[in-house]
């Protein structure tokens, strides 16, 4: 494994002093040009700050020093600032990065299907851990969170690209691929898995003309569609048949309820557990993640 | 089985190009948006009040009241933001959506932002779905070139731009007010309520925040009715929604249902468990912040109203389905590592309380702790439920208090045997295929 950049045992960036070499002139000039296109679709240029930091990764392939300077000096911010900012967020680097982010799934569900081998099988094919980078700086392993494919588990993402259904084999052979230089083929994604400095441009909000390539959905997205083909179940009124909605809805409500029936969403079971102007009350809980 | 399937939003899903717009419009796209710049606002908002759409994001808050609290217009701007940030460990609807049909939100997206009087929206995306991005702006650039976005759109007079934003990697991002900030261009925390974001949203001024699938589920209302959406589902939880099956099932994938279906009608159509001869052991209901449920709760309607009386939250819908080679403890471990990762620490209750609950469950599993252990955890989820600053630190304690609730004897077993008495291997995806772990 290789630490170019320098981090503190709390996780605080501490930036290498080589990040702070100056940008190139045209680099800078290009880089000015690029930001104010970004800041100028928000009506308050710091919502700019977050694909700022995807443009400077882009560019330096993790957050350097000079690439914190940068955006503090575009929305007059303290780098103190842009750090905080920087720091909070795991997408964002704090030390070079490899040329391709594998991450495998941890969570519960990716986990009991097969992450916890796959992450174990991987790690020691690579030899190395969470957050390291293999010696020819193709490779950065992480184990990553829930990235919502959870009917594809086990799910290793590569580049933020989708790789369904895994196992502790196809992950190495993955690996293998990307550090032999292959072109590799996401299960629901791009043509090929762009290295981590294409996708950060994208994630700066500039498109790479790749939003065509791939399927529109997978075999599991398609699986209840599938079952309703399969009966020939369709919605109400779907597609103008003569469906009859006792039959396939037997739960609705009788259609004789008189008009007005629907101040139920106003009655007591549906109060709002936020209202402007009330004190706030704790809540229920509810899907932070959502 | 009673209840039968409804594709609406996943209707064409399986065209071969069907994000594109020309796909979207041969099927009704943007006959929605017409009809709706040919009415009031109010009658928008009045719409979908009426047809009782309750949040898809998790909360369930009915979707026209959160339009309706917005102050009446001052001449400022107004803000639409979609929550886009799904994150729920389980959850996965909004996704596919997007990567397939993103359109509809995108339609969604022009017909709330007349009604609420926006003129700038923004879709707010985790940032780790790089395809699904590129599918946002491709379908954005197209709906402008289409005239459904810009200036003047269909010549109503009506002005809408869309910013779709990528953000970064933090779960507390889907919590509204931390999504707020976070757009900002700040670290994502949850803001103090009040002011909420109907008063005091993005840049302090009155903004509406909405999941994916609410959004999304507008233009077929309108297209079709408010009675007609709410001809389907419950009385209280009207209409369909996507329901995400995972874990050990023979067929997971997302199957778009009335509210009010059953796991055992969507595990019939799912065909059945993975491996017949091995039991359902525990379930969630809509993703982990959702206190689990067992073999008892197959026949619970997962309406809100059903699914909160039986003790959980119908959430996301995201339903993580685990037969009976699963170890629960080794399940709420991870997902308490989760919380604990994510927690963003501005809260003390939730900020420590995660880090202590992660220590002891790490012991629990590996069965060097204490029958006592046990008490203490729930006493530290008695400590952080509903003192937190907002719902990740309550998410936290519900698989914890859940499992202990119906499967105490599995975690005094841990500590009887000295350690976890599962073979993980046996609930592996692969596990058929003998590989070594």
């Amino acid at each position: 494994m290789v630490h170019i950049g320098e981090q503190t045992e709390s996780g605080h960036l501490h930036v290498a002093p080589e990040s702070k070499e100056p940008y190139a002139a045209d680099v800078l000039e290009r880089l000015r040009a690029e930001a104010a296109v970004v800041m100028a679709r928000y009506p308050q240029p710091r919502s700019a700050l977050l694909p700022l930091l995807h443009l400077v990764q882009s560019e330096d392939g993790y957050v350097t020093g000079r690439g914190i300077e940068l955006c503090a000096e575009l929305l007059d911010l303290t780098r103190a600032e842009v750090s905080g900012v920087a720091t909070f967020y795991t997408q964002y680097k704090r030390h070079p990065n490899g040329e391709y982010t594998v991450g495998v799934c941890t969570n519960t569900l990716c986990a009991i299907m097969g992450g916890d081998q796959i992450w174990e099988r991987v790690s020691e094919h690579l030899g190395v851990g969470h957050d390291e980078t293999t010696p020819d700086g193709k490779v950065t392993l992480e184990r990553i969170e829930c990235n919502a494919a959870c009917d594809y588990a086990p799910v290793v993402m590569a580049n933020w690209e989708f790789f369904d259904n895994q196992t502790p084999e196809s992950t190495t052979q993955l690996v293998d691929d990307l550090r032999a230089g292959k072109a590799v083929r996401p299960t629901r994604g791009a043509d090929r898995v762009c290295t981590f400095k294409e996708v950060s441009r994208v994630l700066a909000g500039f498109p790479d003309g790749r939003a065509d390539e791939g399927p529109g959905a997978g075999p599991a997205s398609l699986a209840g569609l599938e079952v309703a083909h399969e009966h020939g179940w369709t919605a109400p009124g779907g597609d103008g048949a003569a469906d009859d909605q006792g039959d396939h809805q037997p739960e609705a409500t009788s259609d004789t309820l008189a008009p007005g029936r629907h101040s139920s969403s106003n009655d007591e079971a549906n109060a709002p557990d936020e209202v402007p102007g009330d004190a706030a009350a704790p809540g229920p809980a509810k899907g932070a993640g959502e | 089985m009673s209840t039968t399937l409804t594709p609406i939003l996943t209707k064409f899903w399986d065209d071969p190009q069907s994000w594109s717009l020309q796909t979207y419009e041969q099927n009704e796209g943007y006959q929605a948006l017409r009809k709706a710049l040919a009415m009031a606002p109010a009658d928008l908002v009045q719409m979908t009040k009426d047809s009782g759409l309750r949040g898809r994001g998790g909360a369930g808050f009915p979707t026209g009241m959160k339009w309706g609290f917005l102050p009446p217009p001052d001449g400022g701007p107004r803000y639409l933001v979609v929550n886009a940030d799904e994150s729920e460990p389980g959850t996965c609807k909004d996704i596919p959506l997007m990567m397939a049909v993103p359109q509809f939100l995108i339609e969604g997206v022009a017909i709330t932002s007349f009604a609420i009087g926006c003129n700038h929206a923004f879709i707010y995306l985790r940032g780790e779905v790089v395809h699904v991005y590129r599918r946002l702006l491709r379908a954005v650039e197209e709906a402008y070139a289409a005239g459904y976005l810009g200036k003047d759109i269909l010549g109503s007079g009506f002005d809408l731009e869309v910013t779709v934003h990528a953000g970064a990697g933090a779960y507390i991002c889907g919590e509204e007010t931390a999504l707020l900030d976070s757009l900002e261009g700040r670290r994502g925390q949850p803001r103090l309520k009040p002011p909420f974001p109907a008063v005091a949203g993005l840049y302090a001024r009155p903004t509406v925040v909405n999941n994916v699938e609410s959004i999304a589920s507008v233009p077929p209302i309108l297209l079709h009715g408010a009675d007609w959406f709410s001809g389907m589902g419950t009385e209280k939880s009207t209409g369909f929604g996507i329901f995400s099956l995972s874990g050990h099932i023979k067929r997971p994938g997302q199957y778009e249902a009335p509210l009010g279906i059953t796991l055992r009608e969507l595990l019939d159509m799912a065909g059945g468990m993975r491996d017949p001869n091995k039991k359902l052991k525990f379930w969630t209901p809509g993703g982990s912040s959702t206190p689990i449920f067992t073999d008892e709760h197959l026949d619970v309607p997962l309406d809100f109203e059903s699914v909160a009386a039986a003790g959980s939250m119908l959430g996301t819908r995201a339903l993580q389905v685990f037969d009976e080679t699963t170890c629960v403890v080794r399940a709420v471990e991870r997902w308490t590592d989760f919380y604990a990762h994510e927690s963003c620490g501005k809260c003390t209750p939730c900020r420590e309380g995660t880090y202590w609950l992660k220590q002891i469950l790490d012991r629990l599993e590996k069965g060097e702790g204490e029958e006592e252990d046990l008490e203490k955890l729930l006493d530290i989820c008695d400590n952080i439920l509903g003192r937190a600053f907002c719902a990740l630190g309550d998410g936290a304690t519900s698989p914890i208090t859940s499992s202990i609730q119906y499967f105490r004897e599995e975690y005094i077993a841990h500590l009887a045997g000295g350690g976890c008495p599962f073979d993980r291997d046996a609930s592996s995806l692969f596990a058929k295929d003998n590989v070594p772990a």
